[in-house]
């Protein structure tokens, strides 16, 4: 390294401000679509396979006008919300019950410890069991998963708590349930949103997953079916539209978190 | 051995742009100690980082031992003002002094007993087994100063070292920099916002203005040495001197950015004879 | 001091307890898929140990690692490149965040078309999932790198090959841990899904035979297994992020 190094702190290419931040942003999505169009096309790829990225998003525009379409679209995001709501109806009371008391915490810790890392697809065969194959199953299973990070996340919340802020509670002798959605829940929120964030995309993935495995009524069943049926690009029409769908639920979820953690900057690093 | 002319340093363009420093010269001669004093927010780091090379001037140049500084020189080290973040919390205080030392042409054998050496002299041997977090402030800043003289620098930049320990062992520090400074013989660019210290510590003061930076005056700092914590600051030339800049600093600030900076470059002639007659003082 | 004991106690005995409560309570269970916990744990014996662990573990446990190897690699490799550079990671920004959002199962098929129903795209799919922890955890990581530490490496002229190998990297990687650490506990649950679906060996694929066979022991003692390799997996990769990241910690305490 000579002396004659440029010292700006920033020796990359000069001509990146003039193209624009939101310019960049760009550039790298066309490009990409661009690139696997020519690449198709050119043969490189047997359009057999992968279609081109043309054929792909006209398709997708067609399923848009498809009824079918958003019957599956909307099958997917009812297994979303239902699983999704009970893990919060269960996850959050309870976890703000653990996380108040140290003994219960401490006693059912290792059943946590030990029940979270268990894989949730390895109920799957369960769930055929007991609920079939229907949109029960789906239920059953995008509940189970997203019960974890909620439960988790409320733990937490609740333990994260001020002890100062606790005790003063304590010690006027305010009531369990007072004393919990009063001081517990309002310090709780913002580990509870991003729990809910978390929770909701994997409600989202059982669910598909559910339909993918089991055959249970939505995208993913729509998008096995495509496969099996020989027709590629609406496969992958279908597939981007449940990467659609995710990105949207994400930003969705991802939005309401940063409105609860707006009042608390200093969450936001532990939260995580 | 260094010399800034004409320093200028815009932050931003266009509307929010912020003039840092304004239009600052100085030089610096071999072997001295040479003190930046002046007020908050007056761009001390901002100058140094300039100096140093990590950043590039809007106009004006730097000089270094007659190469014009376009990059951080070979001959140069910097000590910052927030230890903790310079060191390197996966290295030990062993490994982080001799970290430097990588690219330059020893032996093994060598930088061991460079290394030990310069963490001897900031009085850390104790503790070169050690990770940095698991000493205090103190300690830590000794060992960033352990890590620039290892590197045996030509010229040594410190950025308000002092600023984040207490007054005690802000005292055994600035004593221990002269020490050393004596021994390896380096030459030092100081900066700092603590009137008595710019006093105590250097040759020269180069007293700044409020931002935009200019130079507001140079003064020479006659007192003998070696400096002492109680005698040399007993001294009614340290008041007196400690008095004038605080009034120029005071001056400077109620000037303002309206300040016309009047360089008032007093010292650049007297330095070298205030060295020559310290250097009289030491051999008699 | 008696109260740390009482919790200690707590941890230990609630476990067991609520162990003894469910082998009694399965023991006179004629819920045909509910069978006593006896049974399951004889037939996970006899399954597991060490019976199928050639024809299943072993193949599960190569695609996964084999998947997730990749991922670490990619992951890392792109990821600090991105985290170094601005420019390229405004540019990839929107590409990652759509290809992230995408459900692993949707992939499925995909790589099932385009792969087949061997290995190959199940390893695919592993990597793929795995891939986006990593990548945005080392992206994160090295970019977050405190300025203060890159400038003391450049005031020391630090060559460029030693600043990123012994300054970034080791600042960033508490994060990418952190990333490899989630991408292993996805992999597991890849693995099983992929092997769900079109596989004929495996943890997973034999889960699901045995459910459709009506081998309702052996479909438990499958779940059992794949709830301790999660446990373990999880266990281990933290001991040994411990060992590696011991600085880390110190620091943070003193920091505090």
């Amino acid at each position: 390294m000579s002396t004659a190094v440029a010292s700006s702190s920033r020796p990359a290419a000069r001509w990146a401000p003039r193209i624009g931040r939101w310019a960049q942003g760009w550039i790298g999505v066309i490009g990409v679509l661009v690139l696997l169009e020519l690449v198709v096309r050119v043969g490189i790829i047997p359009s057999r396979y992968f279609p081109p990225m043309t054929t792909t998003f006209g398709t997708l525009f067609e399923q848009l006008g498809e009824s079918s379409f958003w019957t599956a679209v909307l099958q997917t995001l009812q297994g979303w919300a239902l699983g999704l709501g009970i893990a919060a109806v269960i996850a959050i009371p309870l976890g703000m019950l653990i996380g108040s008391n140290m003994l219960v915490y401490r006693g059912l810790r290792p059943i946590i410890e030990f029940l979270r890392p268990i894989p949730s697809v390895a109920l799957i065969p369960l769930a055929i069991l007991i609920y079939g194959t229907g949109m029960q199953s789906k239920v059953f299973l995008a509940a189970f998963a997203s019960t974890w990070p909620l439960l988790i996340q409320s733990i937490y919340g609740v333990r994260d708590l001020d002890p100062v802020q606790k005790e003063t509670a304590q010690s006027f002798r305010i009531p369990l349930k007072d004393r919990l959605l009063k001081v517990s829940l309002p310090g709780a929120i913002p580990y509870i949103a991003t729990g809910l964030r978390i929770s909701s995309a994997t409600a989202l993935v059982l669910a598909v997953t559910a339909e993918l495995v089991i055959g249970a009524p939505g995208l993913g069943r729509a998008i096995n079916t495509a496969r099996a049926g020989g027709v590629p690009d609406l496969m992958y029409a279908l597939t981007i539209a449940t990467g659609l769908l995710g990105w949207f639920l994400n930003v969705v979820l991802s939005r309401i978190e940063a409105r609860a953690l707006h009042w608390h900057p200093s969450h936001r690093e532990a939260a995580r | 051995m260094l010399k800034v002319t004409n320093l200028r340093k815009v932050y931003g363009s266009g509307e929010g742009a912020t003039e840092a420093i304004a239009d600052l010269s100085f030089e610096v001669d071999k072997g001295e100690f040479v003190c930046i004093v002046g007020p908050s927010g007056a761009g001390k780091t901002t100058l140094l980082k300039t100096v140093s090379g990590l950043m590039a001037p809007t106009a004006g140049e730097i000089e270094l031992a007659g190469q014009k500084v376009v990059g951080p020189p070979e001959q140069m080290a910097l000590v910052f003002q927030d230890y903790s973040r310079s060191l390197y919390p996966w290295m030990k205080v062993g490994e982080n002094v001799a970290f430097p030392l990588r690219r330059k042409k020893m032996s093994k054998a060598e930088r061991k007993h460079v290394v030990e050496h310069a963490v001897e002299s900031v009085g850390l041997a104790a503790a070169i087994d050690k990770y940095p977090w698991q000493l205090s402030g103190g300690m830590q800043q000794r060992v960033a100063i352990a890590r620039g003289l290892a590197y045996q620098p030509e010229v040594l930049l410190m950025d308000e070292p002092f600023a984040s320990v207490d007054a005690q062992t802000r005292a055994d520090l600035e004593d221990l920099v002269l020490s050393v400074r004596h021994e390896y013989g380096v030459t030092v660019l100081f900066v700092t916002h603590d009137i008595d210290e710019s006093v105590y510590m250097g040759d020269r003061v180069v007293i700044l203005t409020a931002r935009p930076a200019r130079v507001q005056e140079v003064l020479a700092v006659n007192l003998p040495r070696p400096r002492d914590q109680v005698e040399t600051k007993e001294l009614p030339e340290f008041a007196h001197l400690r008095a004038h800049v605080y009034r120029a600093i005071k001056g400077g600030q109620a000037a303002g950015a309206d300040s016309e900076g009047v360089a008032v470059d007093a010292g650049a002639a007297t330095g070298a004879d205030a060295r020559r007659q310290d250097e009289a003082k030491l051999a008699g | 001091m008696s109260r740390r004991w009482l919790y200690v106690a707590v941890e230990i005995a609630v476990p067991v307890a609520v162990f003894a409560l469910i082998w009694v309570w399965s023991a006179g269970s004629d819920v045909y898929y509910y069978p006593p916990l006896e049974d399951v744990l004889t037939t996970f014996k006899d399954t597991w140990v060490f019976e199928r662990f050639g024809s299943d573990v072993a193949p599960s446990m190569l695609r996964l690692f084999v998947g997730y190897f990749i991922a670490v690699g990619v992951g890392v490799g792109v990821g600090v490149a991105l985290g170094l550079s601005p420019v390229l990671r405004r540019i990839a920004a929107p590409i990652v965040e759509f290809l992230r959002a995408i459900p692993a199962p949707a992939l499925l098929p995909f790589a099932l078309l385009v792969l087949g129903v061997g290995n190959s795209s199940k390893v695919f799919v592993i990597a793929f999932v795995c891939l986006w922890p990593i990548l945005l955890n080392a992206i994160d990581g090295v970019s977050g790198v405190d300025p203060t530490l890159v400038d003391t490496g450049r005031v020391y002229r630090i060559p460029a090959r030693d600043r990123l190998m012994k300054v970034v990297l080791p600042a960033a990687a508490p994060q990418i841990f952190a990333g490899m650490r989630t991408s292993l506990s996805l992999a597991l649950i890849l693995m099983v899904i992929s092997e769900m679906v079109a596989s004929s060996n495996g943890i997973g694929y034999f889960v699901l035979q045995s459910q459709r066979s009506f081998a309702i022991p052996e479909m438990w003692s499958g779940i059992i297994l794949l709830g301790i390799l999660g446990y373990l997996f999880n266990a281990v990769f933290l001991l040994l992020e411990r060992r590696v990241l011991a600085w880390h910690r110190g620091a943070r305490a003193g920091s505090e």
